[in-house]
């Protein structure tokens, strides 16, 4: 990443006077410049020219890049090519000078700081420290946006030609239109006589685990179709899932919660999880929620086998739970239809959102932890902005009303609706799915009982109760995954290693809450507390501005009267300042009022304070 | 109908051979990477944790000195040699070979206490002042083969030199006693004598900078300041009680910092002395030597409640105490010229060696450890102000009487607060001045 050339930089006056006494050897890299001409256009002023003209050219993030302070580093090299980018042996010209362009809203998915704020108003050694760490934040996100550039794989996409409803395209035409490895995806699994199955894919979404009503509990690497262990429990199965890794599987019983390794073999039975209906494993937190028939949502942590909070939700038998894979809160639905969020710090609801009118069927929320996603018994699919206020974004009537709901790494939507599973797709992939027309839509030979979209892979899970089936969705998937987060080819041996640093950099469970950024920011409140307890233990404000005192002057101008009026005159510029800051405070405070009354004055303006 | 599906082919993430490294591709993109802060955290936290863990700073102790250690001199140009003088009359200054931890060098330099020592800014030869009221200059090398040990010079004086400090750049150096001298290397003579009130001088210093400039501290607990160009001393600043040392930073020419007896010591900038930078509290008795690091970031300070703490220059609360079983009042302080080290002398006899940061790994890092190392540090430097780390990272096991002495001082100073308050109260609104700490210990400055 080199900056442009600097104009003259390259041909110094001096070893312009000591080429024209002597003439120095040509090297074949140099610029073949017959001699004859060498005195009518000298080389300096021409290259000048050139070099002026290529200006324009420099992409705008290069002006980031000046102002942050970490390019001393010396990753970025400071001095231009001695050359320029321009030229090369063969004398052609770069037509791409300077360092690639980056997208502004790529450089954006990678902002943290919310540069909308402004900075607080600080002494100035902080104020500059400040200013330099967010000009270091900002030049993180453009590299972080630059490397971009090496993500190997592009995402699916399916488009139907012109007027084409996607939605009107079946499986078997995705099947038979893509390639091999892709249409051995899709598969089905028939096994009606365990009855509906709950399903879940690990992590990687290398393996996949399902569990039928019958007792049913199989674990396999999918990809290869490979099975690693199939047992039966010989009861209920109620839900199932995969924890940090694919070696241990948590099967919720028809009474108490069990753990099996992936050779199906029983290694613990949880007897303080009774009657669990549904599963979620925090995997950063190392955490498995459940919930109950009881009405209690228990934080089980797995690594040291610990019940780290038992809440009591006081609305009844639980069904309906999904976490958050934002900020890890668990979000429960209720007969009632509100849909409450938990965190196993607080023995009370973080928040409680009225979605539905009667009960909440399914809930589910997208990897950014922006929208979430509700159905309920009044057959409404709603979707609302997770983001502050929680507002419903849209919703839609569905004939039927939707019992499961899934979201995709890409932000696509599925739905299952009795044996018929929808799919909706948003514009991209930081915008909620448009409700009005699906994506795919799919029949399935049994009623569905879970749906999960495989990570990493285009492709939903559906257990139904007919078995599973597999169905590929194309554009679903995140296409390039993190090799030391979740890497679906590592070995045994790469997996051991990211055990052992995943739990070194376990999240306490007391971690959780609504905004996981909020641990980074300064604690305003309990800083002005300990500030003012500091006043009141030694009696007075050691921060205060001291009042001004002159300074003693010499020759006789130092008279008492003389300091007194140097002291008025600033007492006095001091209490100006104060006025006019306050006067445009006030000013300000009018226009904010004026505003949001409209164009149309209201009668009830009056009671507006 | 176009579709196209995420498929990739596994042999652009599986390696080839075994003997291959594993691959690894990267993608930075925030949603695979929730609970950055959390996580950040926990890793700030293990750090710290492990950071105490590993917090072993004592690397040797170098026995040899028949009395207790009452100077130290580095080389300018070596860092494993390093000088000591003791109190006894005999053998009683060593050199030392620091990377063997072995004394190659005794000499039985003066008649009792070795008061000073000081090393040319040539390296080759050092001067030593002592109680028999000589300075002896010696050659830095060992006689040859047959050869006595003899000083190469010696300047007889009238009177007892207590301290002597060489210029950085000239043959000149700089004796304190009842009066500053300054001698020139061929002379027998002082080229000038400086004094101010009769008082007996403990310590001379050079500026390392504006190599002209000294700085001094006498018994009547001022510290003087002298500009070598012309025969009166610069200005001087009374303090509340008497200095024992100071040392200049070796990075901002105008700032040094005094070791002090009531327990504190004060940064001062030469400019301003009537309110001393900052004051650094920590010790629980008098502060008898200090260090700078050649960063100029930090000092190190050695005191008579037998431990040394390294300070921030701009902080008043230390970093790091050092303490040992077996160390008694520690009487002088070096940090060494690669600021990986620190030496102090000590009553009962001993030289150690310390690291400047305890849990410091040392010897070659890979690239890697360094990498590791840099990361967490930078963790530990961002989450450093909540509660939990900020209480790992300062705790120090400190020795009873150390400890139960600030406890004592903690109510002293408690009590002093409640009462200069309570006057605040019962008397009228501005009739009692607020003194704040940094003024309240600066008696006088006479220009």
């Amino acid at each position: 990443m080199e900056t442009a050339p600097k104009l003259g930089r390259d041909v110094p006056p001096k070893k312009d006077k000591l080429q024209a006494k002597k003439k120095k050897p040509r090297r074949y890299w140099e610029e073949e410049t017959p001699p004859t001409a060498a005195g009518a256009f000298p080389g300096p002023p021409r290259k000048l020219k050139r070099n002026r003209e290529l200006r324009p050219q420099k992409p705008k993030n290069i002006h980031i890049r000046k102002k942050s302070r970490i390019s001393k580093k010396p990753q970025v090299p400071k001095k231009p090519r001695e050359r320029g980018p321009q030229r090369s042996l063969s004398g052609a010209q770069d037509p791409f000078a300077g360092p690639a362009p980056v997208p502004g809203e790529v450089v954006q998915k990678f902002r943290r700081v919310d540069k909308s704020k402004k900075l607080p108003r600080s002494k100035s050694k902080t104020r500059s420290r400040l200013e330099a760490a967010e000009a270091e934040e900002e030049e993180v996100s453009v590299r972080a946006a630059r490397s971009e550039l090496l993500l190997a794989e592009e995402p699916g996409f399916l488009e139907g030609e012109d007027g084409e409803d996607t939605a009107r395209i079946r499986q078997a035409d995705i099947v038979e239109a893509v390639d091999i490895a892709s249409a051995a995806k899709h598969f089905d699994l028939n096994l009606r006589q365990f009855g509906p199955y709950r399903l879940n894919y690990s992590r990687t979404g290398r393996h996949l685990a399902f569990g039928g009503r019958r007792g049913h509990v199989a674990a396999l690497d999918w990809v290869t179709k490979k099975l690693m262990c199939e047992i039966n429990v010989m009861e209920a199965v109620r839900d199932i899932r995969f924890l940090h890794s694919e070696a241990l599987l948590a099967v919720a019983q028809n009474r108490w919660l069990h753990i099996y390794d992936n050779q199906g073999i029983e290694l613990h039975c949880i007897r303080r999880c009774d009657r669990v209906t549904r599963l979620e494993f925090l995997p950063f937190h190392f955490l498995l929620a459940t919930a109950s028939e009881t009405g209690f949502l228990t934080y089980l942590d797995v690594s040291v086998g610990k019940i780290v909070a038992a809440l009591n939700a006081r609305a009844g038998r639980l069904d309906v739970m999904t976490q958050n894979p934002y900020n890890a809160v668990i979000h429960l639905g209720h007969s009632n239809g509100t849909v409450s969020l938990w965190s196993p710090a607080m023995k009370e609801p973080l928040a409680k959102i009225l979605c539905h009118r009667g009960g909440v069927r399914a809930v589910a929320v997208d990897s950014t932890g922006t929208h979430m996603a509700t159905s309920g018994v009044d057959h409404q699919l709603k979707i609302f902005d997770l983001r502050g206020t929680f507002q419903p974004l849209s919703a839609r009537t569905l004939p039927q009303g939707a019992g499961h709901l899934a979201f995709s790494q890409r932000g696509l939507l599925a739905a299952g609706m009795g044996d018929v599973v929808n799919v909706w797709a948003g514009q991209c992939k930081a915008s909620p799915p448009l409700l009005e027309q699906p994506y795919l839509t799919h029949r399935l030979s049994g009623h569905v009982h879970s749906l999960q979209f495989c990570p990493f892979e285009d492709v939903l899970g559906v257990g139904h109760s007919g078995g599973i089936t597999s169905m590929l969705i194309p554009g679903a998937a995140e296409p390039n995954f993190d090799g030391l987060e979740n890497n679906p080819y590592r070995s045994q041996k790469q997996r051991q290693e990211w055990e052992v640093k995943a739990l070194l950099e376990k999240v306490p469970a007391e971690l959780i809450c609504l905004d996981p950024r909020a641990l980074a920011e300064v604690d305003v409140i309990s800083l002005e507390q300990k500030k003012k307890e500091r006043i009141e233990r030694l009696g007075y404000d050691p921060e205060a501005k001291a009042p001004f005192q002159p300074k003693p002057k010499r020759k006789g101008r130092s008279s008492t009267a003389s300091l007194v009026k140097r002291k008025r005159k600033v007492m006095d510029e001091e209490h100006r300042d104060r006025v006019r800051q306050s006067l445009e405070e006030q000013l300000q405070k009018q226009e904010k009022a004026a505003k949001p009354t409209g164009a149309r004055p209201s009668a009830l303006d009056r009671f507006v304070r | 109908m176009k579709v196209k599906m995420l498929s990739r082919n596994p042999d652009n993430y599986v390696r080839e051979t075994k003997l291959d490294l594993q691959r690894v591709p990267r993608n930075y993109d925030p949603t695979l990477h929730p609970f950055e802060v959390p996580r950040e955290y926990v890793r700030a936290l293990n750090a710290t944790k492990l950071e105490r863990v590993f917090a072993k700073p004592f690397l040797a102790s170098l026995d040899g000195h028949r009395d207790g250690v009452n100077c130290l001199a580095k080389h300018p140009k070596s860092l494993a040699t390093v000088l000591s003088g003791a109190c006894d009359g005999e053998a009683s200054v060593r050199i030392w070979n620091l990377t063997k931890r072995k004394c190659i060098r005794t000499i039985q330099a003066h008649e009792g206490f070795v008061r000073g020592i000081c090393a040319r800014f040539c390296g080759t030869s050092f001067f030593t002042v002592g109680d028999d009221k000589t300075v002896k200059q010696w050659k830095m090398d060992g006689p040859g083969y047959g050869e006595e040990d003899e000083p190469l010079h010696t300047i007889l004086g009238k009177t007892v030199y207590t301290g002597i400090d060489h210029h950085w750049k000239e043959p000149v150096f700089a004796t304190c006693g009842q009066q500053v001298d300054i001698w020139d290397e061929q002379r027998t003579n002082p080229i000038c004598s400086m004094t101010w009130g009769f008082d007996s001088i403990s310590s001379v210093k050079f500026n390392p900078i504006e190599t002209f400039l000294l700085g001094s501290c006498a018994s009547d607990r001022n510290i003087v300041l002298y500009d070598m160009r012309q025969a009166t001393p610069l200005k001087k600043v009374i303090l509340d009680m008497r200095t024992n040392t100071i040392c200049w930073n070796p990075m901002e020419a105008f700032i040094f910092t005094a070791a002090n007896e009531d327990y504190n010591l004060y940064t001062f900038d030469m400019r301003a002395l009537d309110t001393p930078v900052m004051v650094h509290m920590d010790h629980v008795s008098a502060v008898l030597d200090v260090d700078y690091s050649p960063t100029g970031k930090e000092f190190v300070s050695a005191s008579f409640d037998k431990s040394i703490r390294i300070f921030p220059v701009d902080k008043s609360r230390s970093r790091e105490v050092y303490h040992t079983k077996r160390m008694q009042h520690v009487i002088c302080v070096k940090w060494t010229s690669d600021s990986k080290y620190i030496m102090c002398g000590s009553d009962e006899m001993n030289i150690r060696l310390w690291k400047a940061n305890a849990s410091e790994k040392l010897g070659v890092l890979t690239s890697r450890e360094k990498a590791a190392t840099d990361y967490n540090q930078k963790l530990k430097e961002k989450f450093q102000h909540h509660p939990h780390i900020k209480r790992i990272s300062r705790h120090r096991h400190l020795p009873k009487s150390i400890y139960s002495q600030i406890q004592e001082q903690r109510i002293m100073k408690e009590a002093r607060r409640r009462k200069e308050l309570n006057r605040i109260k019962h008397s009228k609104p501005g009739s009692v001045q607020i003194v704040s700490e940094k003024k309240k210990h600066i008696v006088a400055v006479v220009k």
